[in-house]
């Protein structure tokens, strides 16, 4: 699998998200520049890590949506190729276009930093194949506005078409408001683009993914990425 | 020329931000504030000399970055 994350100015979490990749395909990323125009050849997935890009500025994600690099991402993501949203990186494909919907300030006003349980929704997805449908993984959040909103028929269709990947919901896996950890509409914690080649998740999978510091719920995310291009490939 | 864009969230959009402001107003005394939405004010010098022009312009900016068109609204007022 050969990836390649996006680095933005005010970018904090891209070497988090290299090492993850490094680790668990066994390929080191190429690390992409916003001002560049033009992706690696051959790049099978891309990512736009978490962080503050231009400190939030405006919007979140609003500036770093606008850089050079996005039309070579958008590009991408038109030919069906594969990326990867997280945190920051889904608030950046929000408001690029690539995904529905916005980011609000989560709705007890307060930055959560704590792990959260996520369900499943489908495996049958190159993002989610490493996982059971309706298993229930423990990763970490940390972010301030990660309340996901969308219109009424933006939430139908997102629902209607099994495009809601990651869901909060209790350590039982149950749907609970009070597990709903930022307030998003049906608890949304991350949702893939009509065709299925985008995915934004506020969560960070790829901080769970060694023993030796913790759960490895995380690790299933990027397995599942690497077998799905060996199968490709 | 000089002109203003105003950004406000749509009705029905939560606004924490705006919650929080109301109550800090009635916690310093100030009563009678029946509720509050905030929002962000652009002030913006635009080369341009012809006013509809410039109205053109600023929706333009105010579509593809100002303002996320998803929650909020966006008034353009050219001030001369």
């Amino acid at each position: 699998m050969k990836s390649a994350v996006v680095v933005f100015p005010g970018i904090n979490r891209e070497r988090d998200m290299a090492r993850t990749l490094r680790l668990v395909s066994g390929t080191e990323p190429a690390m992409v520049w916003h001002a560049e125009t033009a992706l690696p050849a051959g790049t099978d997935l891309v990512v736009l890590p978490g962080g503050f890009s231009y400190g939030d500025y405006l919007r979140c994600g609003a500036i770093a949506a606008r850089a050079p690099v996005m039309d070579a991402v958008r590009a991408h993501a038109a030919r069906g190729g594969l990326v990867l949203g997280v945190c920051n990186g889904f608030q950046i494909l929000c408001e690029s276009g690539l995904l529905p919907g916005v980011l609000m300030r989560n709705a007890a006003l307060r930055f959560i930093c704590k792990d959260a349980y996520l369900r499943v929704e489908r495996s049958d997805t190159p993002f989610t194949r490493g996982y059971n449908a309706g298993q229930v993984i423990r990763v970490p959040v940390a972010h301030g506005e990660g309340n996901y909103v969308a219109d009424e028929d933006t939430v139908r269709r997102l629902e209607g078409e099994g495009r809601v990947a990651f869901r909060y919901v209790g350590p039982d896996g149950s749907d609970d408001p009070r597990w709903n950890i930022n307030g998003a509409t049906n608890a949304i914690a991350g949702i893939l683009s009509e065709r299925g080649n985008v995915l934004g998740l506020m969560p960070h999978p790829e901080n769970h993914v060694e023993a030796s510091i913790g759960p490895t719920d995380g690790r299933g995310l990027f397995v599942g990425l690497t077998r799905h291009f060996a199968k490709v490939a | 020329m000089k002109a203003r864009v105003t950004v406000t969230l749509k009705t029905g959009i939560l606004d924490p931000q705006g919650k929080a402001i109301e109550g800090a107003l009635s916690s310093l005394g100030i009563a009678g504030v029946a509720s509050v939405r905030q929002g962000k004010v652009f002030d913006i010098e635009v080369a341009a000399t012809d006013r509809a022009q410039a109205e053109a312009l600023l929706k333009d900016a105010a579509e593809k970055l100002l303002a996320n068109i998803v929650i909020e609204n966006y008034r353009v007022e050219v001030l001369g």
